[in-house]
């Protein structure tokens, strides 16, 4: 029982760390990117090119991950995105869409098909027994890491010169202007944020996910529940979101296999129709 | 809806000739490129899976990435029947398309508030419901291995589908052809016109005097039986249902589709269709595992460029003559 | 102006095609390139692509064409492309077929057109029963459950999880392993079904180790097998006393590798693994990976090679003659030594009759490789009388 509690945090982690990325630039930015769980690719299979073929040390590989699918994130942002901030949901839609299917691809051409894994070592492969619930190392890192992101990201944006900057440029892009900052920079280190964070989480991840082309579309869905539910405005409601997401997948498997996804996405609807601005959002929006 | 269709053709006089034209080359098509009715077959099918999106979201203004939710149902619909003995085409059609409208009008409530981001979310999550209600009913749709077993029967009892595609073809462009008569009227009759004025600003709309949650309702309404009409189409002419007809990529491809042909004046998603399918067709004879690579590049580069500039004089061309 | 170039392209096309049409014998490959199964479709073009490198594009006085076309996995556009195939292209056999659903969907057309389908990949039991041009070269999934079950009787194991993904073959694999245990008088504790797209396992997995069997019995689809098998070795199951034996699709020749340590020492049965000891073989993968540079052939590849052979032979029987009719009579009873090792087509029910290989996976020059260590030789789809 406490087991199936402690897969499903690890995998609500996971989606968090995933998930939260997206949950900035939709949430402060207002772009609808659909395009995000590439990012997320991205980083996973620059884990596996770095660890498996290059023989970079797991831990170190994961930094790496982060930085190689910021710095994608950077590029596109410079040159595409920035045409598409001030366009349509449509457009965006229709941008990220063909992104998705220019990096799936893209990804199938250069590094084949087939789903890949990044290697564990040997310590992350252990299991321990605490109060007789049995866990795994590598599910811990996951726990450990993922929560003290969530840590660092609610400071960062709440008491951090960058995150009021943040929040100022968005909430009034012209006013933030005439305060001397710089918007555009702002929006770039965000998005840079967000798509590392998402490359790191598909490294991490990388384990329990499962790499191939398809990532992108595959989790997409995820990715959307848990900012829609958690609320896209701040960092714990789609934190609490993906936890609730991840134990309530693992578990419905587990006590009612035959019903599915169907009982997540139903969940969805509901919060989508009561609280249309999220389970964990201030009930005004701005 | 005779008697819609028949005004419609009574109002042709209204008729430019680039649309005249449009219909004859479409009819044209049928006698001229026998060898094409296949994939002809799936543009008339996916033009009037597009023509339901654009009533929604070109008319209305509501973003939808569930539309195939109300796709597969009617394609299950019309598949359900055929299997259980009930092959008449045209009862199986009509059956597809007023489930497919009975579940539109449910879902419609849904739709009528929230921002695009909601609206996106919701349309998607009634879809991805619907998948799975799909998936776990198998001793009713086959599951995951797809619906097995569907006799369809001669149309009108006279044209048994063949292997060329040609019935296929036919049957589903007098469908088409119909539909879009009846959408044609309706959204130049007052009914559409304040469906347009809702789009444009709702509050505005409230204010002198019109019912704006009853127009969306109406609207998705008709538009969800369309969608299903198309489903059970493509059930009938390929005599196979899979999981497939609700994923989220068909949603994704009809919104796609619906784009590059241009949003708001019907015409829309029948170019779109037919320039979709030849490219995706071409493209996948070309480099069939990369195509999707293309595919994608043209939208980035449609949007990035701007669809106004792409489309910009073409459209206004169209949408002026149409008007 | 899009229209008239579009309309001008389309009516040059049958022209051109039915000029070539007299020498030449077009193969219609329809396979996912695209999607969730691509790395079917491209194990099966490569191994395509590699039979006529090496056989040559002339056969019988004809010269062979294959055309190759994408379905995404997609049900409607296998068929749609396979109608294309037939009408247009005026192919004279189709091929491929990734998954189940592509080629019922496909069957009832090729029926009507009377054109034989080459079954690569599909291996759900009721496929060829669908209609008498059915022929298949891959496998058949009762065939590898049947035989692992026989297996784990035969070693002592007493009770078993079956673990599957819930669709045709799956439904297969958990019917012809249970039936296979009772009747050795071993027992199924629980029939787990997941869905077939499932990211996470774990929550399956335990609830299998829960109920403490000897062994889990495991399929799942090309693809997925190593999500689950590490997951399985991520939960300590391998250390618990439980023994994972699986269908050859889990241990998949093409993932292998990349799925890492925990695999070794999985026992599954399988009727092809690219470490299978024969000159025949040795020569197939050489080829393939020299080809194919990064991947090593699969089940998926040596399906594709076998139905090209077995298209080849039949038109050496028949003289060049494409009737369909003619074409599928000549390919029943058809056997020869494949790189899986001897395999024959059921002069009966079309299907593939080839050893079983009880294998496990092993480090042979440090790659990891099914070794296979017992045969049971020339099975039948044990689900056909």
């Amino acid at each position: 029982m406490l087991t199936i509690l402690f897969d499903g945090i690890a995998y609500g982690m996971i989606l968090f760390v995933l998930a939260v990325g997206l949950s900035v630039t939709l949430g402060l930015m207002n772009v609808v990117n659909l395009a995000h769980g590439a990012f997320a690719m991205a980083g996973g299979y620059v884990g596996v090119v770095l660890v498996n073929r290059l023989g970079v040390p797991y831990l170190a590989a994961l930094p790496l991950a982060a930085v190689a699918a910021a710095l994608i994130g950077v590029v596109l942002e410079r040159t595409l995105y920035v045409h598409v901030y001030g366009k349509s949901h449509l457009d965006q839609v229709l941008f990220t869409i063909g992104l998705v299917f220019m990096a799936s691809s893209a990804v199938s051409w250069a590094l084949g098909s087939q789903q890949v894994f990044i290697e564990l070592p040997g310590f992350l492969r252990q299991r321990f027994e605490v109060f007789g619930v049995s866990m795994g190392a590598y599910r811990l890192l996951v726990i450990g890491v993922c929560g003290a992101l969530a840590v660092g990201l609610q400071v960062l944006l709440s008491r951090t010169r960058f995150g009021s900057r943040l929040r100022a440029a968005v909430d009034d892009p012209v006013v933030a202007r005439g305060l001397g900052i710089e918007v555009g920079r702002i929006f770039l280190l965000t998005f840079a944020l967000g798509s590392g964070l998402a490359g790191l989480g598909g490294a991490l991840g990388a384990e329990i996910l499962g790499l191939d082309p398809n990532f992108p579309l595959k989790f997409m869905v995820y990715f959307l529940i848990v900012v829609t539910v958690g609320g896209a405005s701040s960092i714990f409601g789609p934190f609490l979101a993906a936890l609730l997401l991840g134990v309530a997948d693992v578990a419905g498997k587990y006590y009612l296999p035959a019903a599915g996804a169907f009982v997540i996405y139903s969940v969805m609807l509901v919060v989508l129709i009561l609280r249309p601005q999220g389970l964990f959002a201030p009930r005004s929006g701005r | 809806m005779r008697a819609a269709a028949q005004a419609a053709l009574a109002d042709l006089g209204r008729w430019r000739w680039p649309e005249v034209a449009f219909w004859v080359a479409a009819w044209g098509s049928w006698l001229l490129l026998p060898e094409q009715h296949l994939l002809l077959n799936e543009v008339a099918i996916l033009g009037l899976f597009a023509l339901s999106l654009d009533l929604v979201l070109g008319f209305a203004g509501i973003i939808s990435l569930g539309h195939a939710a109300f796709f597969g149902c009617g394609a299950y619909v019309a598949g359900i029947l055929a299997r259980l003995g009930w092959g008449d085409p045209v009862l199986g059609l009509l059956a597809a398309g007023l489930v497919a409208m009975g579940l539109g009008f449910v879902t419609s409530f849904l739709v009528l508030r929230g921002s695009d981001l909601t609206r996106l979310m919701v349309t998607l999550s009634v879809s991805l419901v619907l998948f799975e209600v799909a998936n776990r009913m198998a001793w009713l749709t086959g599951g995951a291995d797809g619906l097995q077993g569907m006799v369809v029967g001669p149309v009108l009892g006279w044209f048994a589908f063949d292997i060329f595609g040609s019935v296929a073809y036919a049957y589903s462009l007098v469908v088409l052809f119909g539909l879009f008569l009846v959408a044609r009227r309706v959204m130049h009759s007052p009914f559409g016109l304040s469906v347009r004025a809702v789009k444009g600003n709702a509050l505005r709309t409230a204010a002198i005097g019109i019912p704006v949650n009853g127009r969306l309702v109406a609207i998705y309404t008709m538009a969800a039986g369309y969608a299903g009409v198309a489903g059970g189409l493509l059930a009938q002419t390929t005599q196979f249902v899979s999981l497939d007809v609700i994923a989220f990529h068909r949603s994704a491809d009809v919104m796609l589709t619906l784009v590059l042909g241009g949003v708001g004046y019907l015409y829309g998603g029948l170019i779109g269709a037919l320039v979709f399918k030849w490219a995706q067709s071409w493209l996948s004879d070309l480099t069939p595992e990369y195509w999707q690579f293309w595919i994608g590049l043209v939208f980035v580069a449609l949007v990035v460029i701007g669809r106004e500039r792409v489309f910009g004089w073409p459209a206004a061309v169209l949408r002026r003559i149409a008007r | 102006m899009i229209r008239r170039s579009f309309m001008a392209a389309l009516l040059a096309v049958p022209f051109v095609a039915s000029a070539q049409a007299q020498q030449t014998v077009k193969i219609g490959l329809i396979v996912p390139m695209t999607g969730q199964s691509q790395s079917t479709g491209k194990q099966i073009d490569a191994a395509v692509r590699l039979y006529l490198q090496q056989h040559g594009d002339t056969v019988a006085g004809k010269k062979i064409e294959v055309v190759l076309r994408d379905d995404g996995g997609v049900a409607d556009t296998t068929k749609r492309v396979a109608q294309e195939l037939i009408v247009r292209d005026k192919v004279s056999v189709l091929a491929g077929f990734g998954l189940t659903p592509l080629a019922m969907a496909t069957a009832p057309l090729a029926a009507q057109a009377k054109v034989p389908m080459v079954v690569m990949a599909a291996a759900t039991s009721i496929i060829t029963a669908q209609n008498p041009f059915i022929v298949r070269t891959s496998q058949v999934l009762p065939q590898p459950a049947a035989a692992m079950a026989q297996w784990a009787v035969e070693n002592g194991i007493k009770s078993a999880v079956t673990l599957v993904t819930d669709y045709g073959p799956g439904i297969d694999a958990e019917t012809w392993f249970a039936k296979r245990m009772k009747e050795g008088g071993a027992e199924v504790l629980a029939s787990l079904r997941m869905p077939l797209a499932s990211p996470d396992f774990a929550p399956f997995l335990q609830r299998a180790a829960d109920a403490k069997p000897q062994a889990m019995f495991v399929f799942v689809p090309s693809g997925q097998g190593a999500a689950v098998a590490r997951q399985f070795a991520e939960r300590g199951l391998d250390k618990s006393g439980i023994r994972l034996i699986a269908t050859g699709d889990v241990t998949d020749d093409d993932q292998l590798n990349g799925m890492g340590d925990v695999m070794l020492g999985v026992v599954n049965a399988g009727h092809y693994s690219a470490a299978h000891d024969s000159a025949v073989n040795k020569a197939f993968v050489g080829a393939f990976k020299a080809a194919n540079p990064g991947m090593r052939p699969n089940f998926m590849a040596v399906a594709g090679y076998d139905g090209m052979h077995a298209i080849y032979q039949a038109l050496v029987k028949t003289k060049g003659d494409t009737d369909g009719a003619a074409l599928v009579e000549a390919m029943k009873g058809l056997s020869w030594e494949s790189p899986r090792g001897p395999m024959m087509i059921d002069p009966q029910t079309r299907d593939v009759v080839h050893n079983l290989y009880i294998r496990k996976v092993e480090r042979v020059d440090s790659e990891l490789y099914n070794v296979e260590f017992a045969t049971i030789p020339m099975m039948k789809d044990p689900a056909k009388p």
